[in-house]
């Protein structure tokens, strides 16, 4: 075989270890603005992302990884490196839970994706129990504002942390499953996990 | 004029070109620690400048042309520490074809070195290289193609009896 000197190869093995020592290194000289990792869970491959204050994104893989990760780019900061180290507690905890040993995470959380109303919407969720629901009204008024149950509807469905903040414990009034933006089966493996 | 923000997330950079600059590295520092070195110095400086990065920047170029100056800093702490690096004892033996290819490259004198690996791994226009490591573009495509040619012998030598 004939071996082209103007391509020599390079072992994917060594270019891996280089990756994993870039990330070390951008950790420790405070550039590491958004580290990634994926996971596999029961609804299916997940995305993780977290700044140096804290987790600021779960995503499923029918948003698209490429996309959440452009996203974060552009709203937050394009210093994004694949760097598994900071997610380990996440992924430790998210394994505790689809294994249902966890019902409630103990993580920080960086809530930068979200302001105004949206926001509180979504810093209540964590206030729904483990294996119980509320609708979406009940949302609204414990938020004083009855009447913003579609606000919270859409609040809901651009939660930037699904599964830690549980957007999925929260149905229609007709006790239908509304909408959910892992996709509804997603919205049913959780609640079904979770004995509902 | 407002300007625009890079938006493109780092890691894309890293996957698409981090071969491309591992090759340059070691074509002019050879396999090990100083070309991994100067790998990680391009991507942390790269890293650094990244969000103020114009994004009409032609990233591939623009990273060849860090880690060229990072392996040129290396190169010339070598010649200061004095390290003979033209007499290690893998040069004393004709590489055989079998060796990696990088083996062969280390072979070859210093400005054929650089010429190929700005050129062939980097994709530099022989122009800038000369600019780069301080020389003329006729000298540097001289060295990339008397390069080309050891290379092709040591590496295929049926070829050429």
């Amino acid at each position: 075989m004939t071996t082209d000197p103007r391509t020599p190869p390079v072992d994917p093995e060594d270019l891996a270890a280089l990756h994993t020592r870039l990330a070390r290194a951008a950790d420790a000289n405070g550039l590491l603005e958004i580290a990634y990792r994926e996971i596999d869970s029961p609804v299916g491959p997940l995305l993780l992302a977290a700044t140096p204050r804290g987790v600021v994104r779960v995503a499923f893989a029918i948003e698209g990884f490429d996309a959440v990760l452009t996203d974060l780019a552009t709203r937050l900061s394009p210093r994004v490196l694949r760097a598994p180290n900071r997610l380990e507690a996440t992924a430790y905890e998210l394994d505790g839970y689809f294994s249902g040993r966890r019902t409630a995470f103990d993580l920080p959380l960086d809530h930068a994706l979200s302001s105004g109303f949206r926001a509180r919407v979504q810093g209540h969720l964590t206030a729904i129990p483990y294996g119980e629901t509320a609708t979406y009204a009940q949302v609204a008024a414990a938020l004083d504002n009855p009447k913003a149950i579609r606000a919270v509807g859409s609040a809901c469905a651009t939660n930037p942390l699904p599964i830690l903040q549980p957007c999925h414990r929260v149905l229609r009034s007709d006790g239908s499953l509304g909408g959910y933006l892992g996709g509804l089966p997603a919205k049913e493996i959780l609640l079904a996990l979770e004995g509902r | 004029m407002e300007t625009m923000a890079n938006t493109l997330p780092f890691e894309r950079a890293v996957t698409e070109h981090g071969p491309r600059v591992l090759r340059v590295c070691r074509g002019i520092l050879g396999t090990g620690a100083d070309a991994d070195d100067a790998w990680s110095e391009t991507f942390l400086a790269a890293l650094r400048a990244w969000p103020d990065l114009d994004p009409e920047t032609h990233h591939e170029a623009w990273l060849v042309r860090v880690a060229s100056r990072k392996c040129i800093d290396i190169l010339r702490g070598r010649a200061r520490r004095a390290i003979p690096i033209d007499i290690l004892p893998e040069r004393d033996s004709p590489p055989t074809p079998n060796e990696s290819i990088w083996a062969h490259v280390a072979r070859l004198p210093e400005k054929q070195r650089l010429a190929i690996a700005h050129h062939y791994y980097g994709g530099l226009p022989h122009t800038e290289t000369a600019e780069l490591i301080g020389s003329t573009p006729a000298a540097v495509r001289r060295a990339a193609s008397d390069g080309l040619a050891a290379l092709r012998r040591s590496l295929n030598p049926e070829d050429f009896v």
